[in-house]
């Protein structure tokens, strides 16, 4: 996987023609270092970067200690897909089918959230432009792991039908660790059900690794979110 | 629609009216008859609601176009003013007062054609692409394609058809007569 993920960063060099025409972006005022005054009087010095956000990145998660327990672990986790309720494409729409009495994903153990917080999975709904690319990182990171991604759609394989668009990421993977591409334009509820059984499936056999993907490579990760994301006005890493 | 055309043709200087459904019609207005006659459609004429403020970007010329489409409730008609701008520097005068929500087209053709309204409000924050170093990408001289493959990163494998010559492979696959 690593040298896969090398090979295609070196097919991309970083005197990049498009990142010579970068602007100097500033960041945003509520990121800058500051003086406050709290509530009872006092003025203290805050740099949110550092005071608000970890320092730290991602960790990797290592399995269990016999091969036993990680098979249980694996269990359960699969056995409770709770997806973000974060819609990008056209995909979006065919969530809605499934939480409702005629698919009802909810008795396969899936439901979905409001919050990164209580989500493990992240369903990547179609095609995916610069400015939500850079709100569904931020929203992935919130996640906890362990925690997964689909992407949805052909837009998110190789850019559908946008592939020509000068606003949309043509390939989910540089940007994401994804665990599970689920294909068509788009594709119906009942693909999506059998997707998620897929995922299943990977998650019991310790296969979605994504997260521990995303820990190990994210150097590689980031240099390709910022090769997109030109105004980079937030942490490195948002946990 | 004849009968206000003529009533407006001769205080405004329109000079070109086409009457493309009967309820609908364009007239082109010079700039500085813009915002009297925006003023007497909506105050004495009805058309009260601003549609939409868009842009074409006629390159050959080198001028856009600005069209203004406004809408009559009560008589269920429409009526386009456009207006043409030379394309160099273009700007324009804001018409936020007359209607607010044109600040919002005017802040979105400052990004996507690169035409000022100097004055509208937030008119050169980022609307929808963040952090933009390009050419504004509506203008026919940004080359779409070009900067979608140097920009984005690209899965090999994506195979594009012809969907006619794709077609006549499929159900001619012995060539077929030529048409
Ligand atoms: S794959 Fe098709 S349906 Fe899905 S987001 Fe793209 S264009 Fe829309």
């Amino acid at each position: 996987m690593k040298d896969e993920l090398e090979k295609r960063l070196d097919r991309r060099p970083n005197d990049h023609p498009q990142r010579t025409a970068l602007k100097d972006i500033p960041v945003r005022e509520e990121l800058l270092p500051r003086t406050v005054k709290t509530p009872d009087g006092q003025e203290i010095r805050i740099d949110p970067l550092q005071d608000y956000y970890c320092q730290a990145g991602p960790t990797v998660q290592t399995p269990a200690y016999t091969r036993i327990i990680e098979d249980l672990f694996n269990w359960a986790r699969a056995e409770s897909l709770w997806i973000l309720g974060f819609g990008t494409g056209c995909g979006a729409i065919e969530m809605r089918p499934l939480m409702t009495p005629r698919f009802d994903a909810y008795r396969y153990g899936i439901q979905w959230r409001p919050t990164p917080r209580q989500a493990n999975l992240l369903v990547i709904s179609g095609y995916l432009s610069v400015k939500t690319l850079k709100r569904a990182i931020r929203a992935y990171e919130q996640m906890q792991n362990p925690k997964y991604v689909v992407g949805l759609g052909s837009c998110t394989i190789n850019g559908g039908m946008y592939w020509d668009s000068y606003n949309t990421i043509k390939c989910l993977d540089e940007y994401m660790p994804v665990d599970l591409y689920i294909t068509g334009c788009m594709p119906r509820p009942e693909a999506l059900l059998q997707g998620f059984d897929d995922l299943k499936k990977l998650i019991r056999a310790g296969k979605a690794e994504g997260a521990n993907r995303y820990a190990e490579n994210f150097d590689w990760y980031k240099t390709n979110q910022k090769r997109v994301i030109r105004d980079w006005d937030m942490p490195d890493y948002s946990w | 629609m004849e009968t206000l055309y003529a009533r407006l043709k001769e205080p405004f200087g329109l000079t070109d009216w086409v009457l493309q459904k009967p309820d609908l019609c364009f007239v082109t207005v010079a700039r500085e008859q813009l915002r009297p006659l925006l003023l007497h459609l909506r105050d004495l004429e009805g058309f009260t609601h601003l549609v939409l403020l868009t842009a074409v970007d006629w390159i050959e010329e080198d001028r856009f176009q600005l069209t203004y489409l406004l809408h009559d409730r009560a008589k269920a008609r429409d009526i386009g003013v456009r207006l043409m701008l030379p394309r160099e520097d273009a700007s324009m005068d804001s018409i936020h007062e007359l209607w607010p929500t044109a600040a919002t087209y005017q802040r979105e053709l400052r990004e996507m054609f690169g035409i000022d309204f100097p004055g509208s409000p937030r008119v050169n924050e980022d609307f929808i692409l963040e952090g933009w170093a390009d050419l504004p990408p509506y203008r026919r001289d940004f080359d779409t394609l070009q900067y979608a493959h140097e920009a984005y990163a690209e899965r090999a494998g994506r195979e594009t058809r012809d969907p006619a010559r794709h077609m006549k492979e499929q159900l001619y696959p012995d060539g077929g007569q030529d048409d």
